[in-house]
């Protein structure tokens, strides 16, 4: 028989635009089969929940299994919320950013539940290193909306003083750690800021969030490396929604065999969750907290999720992948899962989740408005132009004074 | 006081901050049990205990993020890269990340961590033993450069270092640890023992970051140094019976332009150097804002000292290291000019 000439792989999705979507490839395994260890479960016997998928929502968007975290109603209604208000701002700051009032925007349509049940299932003072794609652990901590769109707008009362680009979110008070432009620079980071926890004694943790394609990056392995050699109260979270901008999760590595798996090589607990699963995201984050908590060290996280949306306001996804492969996704949306599944406890109706849709966009049209008020990029007012020279230091040097001074403000 | 030589100093600068804040952590390669391959970290482990002297897996950038995470959470982390030559691996982390968080979070959040790293040649280190990368950390806004020339300056910088509200980037000339150099290769090993600036007090001081020192004062030539070419610009300026002024700038970012300035507007003359190869050094800098601040007080063109525009070789250091007599040649091209 005569052998193929050995040649080098590249690999490639199942579809490119003019493709069906295809997602036969992908196994689900059915919610509530996945068993849940003891938080003291040592990382290497978490190998089926690397490989598998705990979900908690079945078809008939009931929780079921070992994984189902029993939430209230009010606790399940106001993730809901937080989810919905999260897919308002993206939309209606979408639409700004076309009409020329910001310079950027990234959305994070279709992964609402991980920031959000991922923040809701932490404790407040625990500190989130999130990527720029977890705007929904703002709202789920009670970030003012005006604030974030006048950082999204670089105004005078931006935050981050017209400093950084739109999404790059920071806030102190909320334990909400910057966001770099730089991908994967803060899971390392929040490994350290976990072991400085520990060494001072305090039950706080951290808790980091990078995509599926910054694992590729070297600071990936150096967090895991440092997460599992000090056994750090840290949880590392790599969301998969299967696209970094143009390339697929293919070519991050992630046909060997999950993203998960990649931490039992460092002994670390790993689970891999869907996504589109409040519950389960939910489920998984308080088990890995709590694991943290209790001294038995950090736990990756990989959510099994799909960007139905653009990369960015700079970006057109029809150029790459298929047209309609989000509606083909075998996960759902985040949203529609969580409403059924309320609506199936007699928890919400229709009529209601009409009614909170337009109260949450007239609150985001009306925020917009006051945001506005204290400036936009084009028209100003921005925090004044002396102000790029503070914050450099905590003092500035003759270098700044004197530039400062050449640039006559 | 005691006699200390340079190594000693940095230790008993980390054991005096650790002494007094147990915020106060070291770590790095082999820097925690071993008490790191130059032993500037001996015995932290033994007095403060394993979670305050440890040791750090092989990967510079973790050791830089962790070190921005610790700070973050208000520890003061001092973390060892063993070479100079092995911190780029951190820099992604040192330039986009630990330069920039007071900045870009307008001060919700600060990271005053200290980096220390063994730099510079003239002990056959070959070209990754040897490197003075300093203007690669000098081109970042957001972060402090300090390098010393000898022990006293060393531990009252390193604990400035640790004090200093900004992140620093610490620069130890490893030539410099065991004894004073004068760039005469083959010649015995000198001791700090018999040094003046090998006396140092056991106690708590500091040295102010920022502020250079008129090392050797003269009246016909300023040569701007630091690190081990501050003591070879003195010899250099001793055997050819220069009357030159020689300054140890000892921090390079923000280096000290007035003193560096008052000097040169004396002499009229000016020789800038470094070990770093020359093409955008920081002589280069030195040498730019030299111009602009005593432009009508120049009678020569400013002269760079420095290491060729090549890798750092191995057998032909000595041709290499920027010695004595490229010094003298400098100074008596500007006296003629």
């Amino acid at each position: 028989m005569a052998q193929d000439a050995p040649r080098f792989h590249v690999p490639a999705p199942h579809a490119r635009p003019g493709d069906t979507p295809d997602f036969s490839h992908i196994e689900v395994q059915p919610a509530g089969e996945a068993k849940r260890p003891d938080v003291a479960v040592p990382g290497m016997e978490t190998r089926d929940l690397a490989l598998g998928l705990i979900g908690v929502l079945d078809h008939n968007h009931q929780a079921v299994g070992e994984w189902d975290p029993k939430l209230d109603a009010d606790v399940l209604r106001e993730g809901l919320k937080h989810m919905m208000l999260t897919r308002a701002y993206d939309d209606r700051m979408l639409k700004l950013q076309r009409q020329g009032k910001m310079s950027f925007y990234m959305k994070s349509t279709g992964e609402e539940a991980i920031a959000v049940a991922g923040a809701m299932a932490l404790d407040k003072g625990d500190m989130v290193f999130p990527s720029y794609r977890q705007q929904g652990m703002l709202f789920a901590r009670g970030r003012d909306i005006v604030e974030m769109m006048c950082h999204c707008i670089s105004n005078s009362r931006d935050n981050l003083k017209g400093r950084q680009l739109p999404v790059h979110y920071t806030w102190a008070e909320g334990n909400f750690f910057s966001i770099s432009g730089n991908l994967a620079t803060q899971f390392p980071q929040a490994v350290g800021y976990a072991m400085a926890c520990r060494y001072k004694g305090e039950s706080q943790i951290a808790a980091s969030w990078i995509g599926e394609g910054s694992t590729a990056e070297g600071d990936f392995h150096g967090a895991l490396v440092l997460a599992s050699t000090y056994k750090a109260p840290v949880v590392l979270n790599v969301v998969n929604n299967q696209w970094a901008i143009s390339t697929f999760q293919g070519i991050a590595a992630g046909d060997a065999p999950t993203f998960a798996a990649k931490g039992l090589g460092y002994g670390l607990a790993s689970l891999r969750v869907d996504g589109n699963d409040f519950l389960a995201v939910y489920a998984a984050t308080q088990w890995a907290a709590e694991r943290a908590r209790k001294g038995h060290g950090a736990t990756v996280i990989e959510s099994f999720t799909y960007r139905a949306d653009a990369h960015s306001t700079s970006d057109d996804p029809s150029g790459y992948r298929p047209k309609g492969e989000g509606e083909a996704w075998p996960l759902g949306d985040p949203i529609a899962r969580l409403k059924n599944h309320l609506i199936g406890l007699g928890e919400w109706d229709e009529e209601r989740h009409v009614a909170l849709e337009k109260e949450l966009n007239e609150l985001v049209i009306a925020s917009y408005k006051e945001a506005e008020s204290y400036g936009t990029l084009h028209d100003g007012p921005l925090s004044p132009v002396e102000s790029i020279f503070e914050d450099v230091y905590a003092e500035q040097d003759w270098r700044l004074r004197r530039q400062r001074q050449d640039l006559g403000v | 006081m005691a006699k200390m030589n340079m190594i000693q100093a940095l230790n008993s600068a980390l054991d005096v901050m650790m002494e007094r804040d147990p915020d106060v952590i070291s770590f790095g390669e082999d820097a925690g049990y071993f008490g790191g391959v130059f032993r500037v970290t001996a015995n932290l482990q033994k007095k403060y205990g394993l979670d305050r002297s440890f040791d750090a897996p092989i990967n510079e950038a973790a050791i830089v993020a962790m070190a921005i995470g610790m700070a973050a959470k208000g520890l003061k982390p001092v973390a060892e890269i063993q070479f100079a030559d092995y911190i780029f691996p951190g820099l992604d982390q040192i330039v986009s990340e630990l330069s920039r968080i007071r900045y870009r979070t307008a001060g919700q959040f600060t990271v005053p961590a200290v980096i220390r790293t063994p730099c510079g040649g003239g002990i056959r280190g070959g070209q990754t033993h040897s490197m003075s990368p300093e203007a690669f950390f000098t081109h970042i806004p957001g972060v402090q450069v300090v390098m010393p020339s000898n022990p006293y300056d060393a531990k009252g910088l390193l604990i400035a270092a640790i004090e200093s509200p900004d992140p620093v980037i610490f620069f130890e000339p490893k030539r410099l640890y065991n004894g004073p150099f004068e760039g005469h290769s083959g010649g015995a090993l000198a001791s700090w023992g018999n040094h003046p600036k090998g006396e140092v007090p056991e106690g708590h001081y500091s040295l102010p970051i920022g502020k250079a020192e008129v090392v050797r004062e003269g009246k016909d030539v300023t040569v701007v140094a630091y690190g081990t070419l501050v003591l070879v610009a003195q010899a250099a300026a001793e055997r050819a019976g220069i009357d030159a002024e020689v300054i140890d700038l000892k921090t390079l970012a923000p280096y000290d332009i007035e003193t560096i300035a008052r000097s040169v507007k004396k002499t009229g003359r000016c020789v800038v150097s470094q070990e770093a190869p020359r093409t955008s050094g920081f002589a280069a800098e030195l040498a730019a804002q030299i111009q602009e601040e005593c432009f009508y007080a120049l009678e020569a063109p400013i002269q760079r000292v420095t290491g060729w525009d090549t890798p750092y070789p191995h057998a032909h250091e000595w041709s290499y290291f920027p010695g004595p007599d490229r010094f003298i040649n400098a100074m008596n091209a500007v006296l003629e000019a």
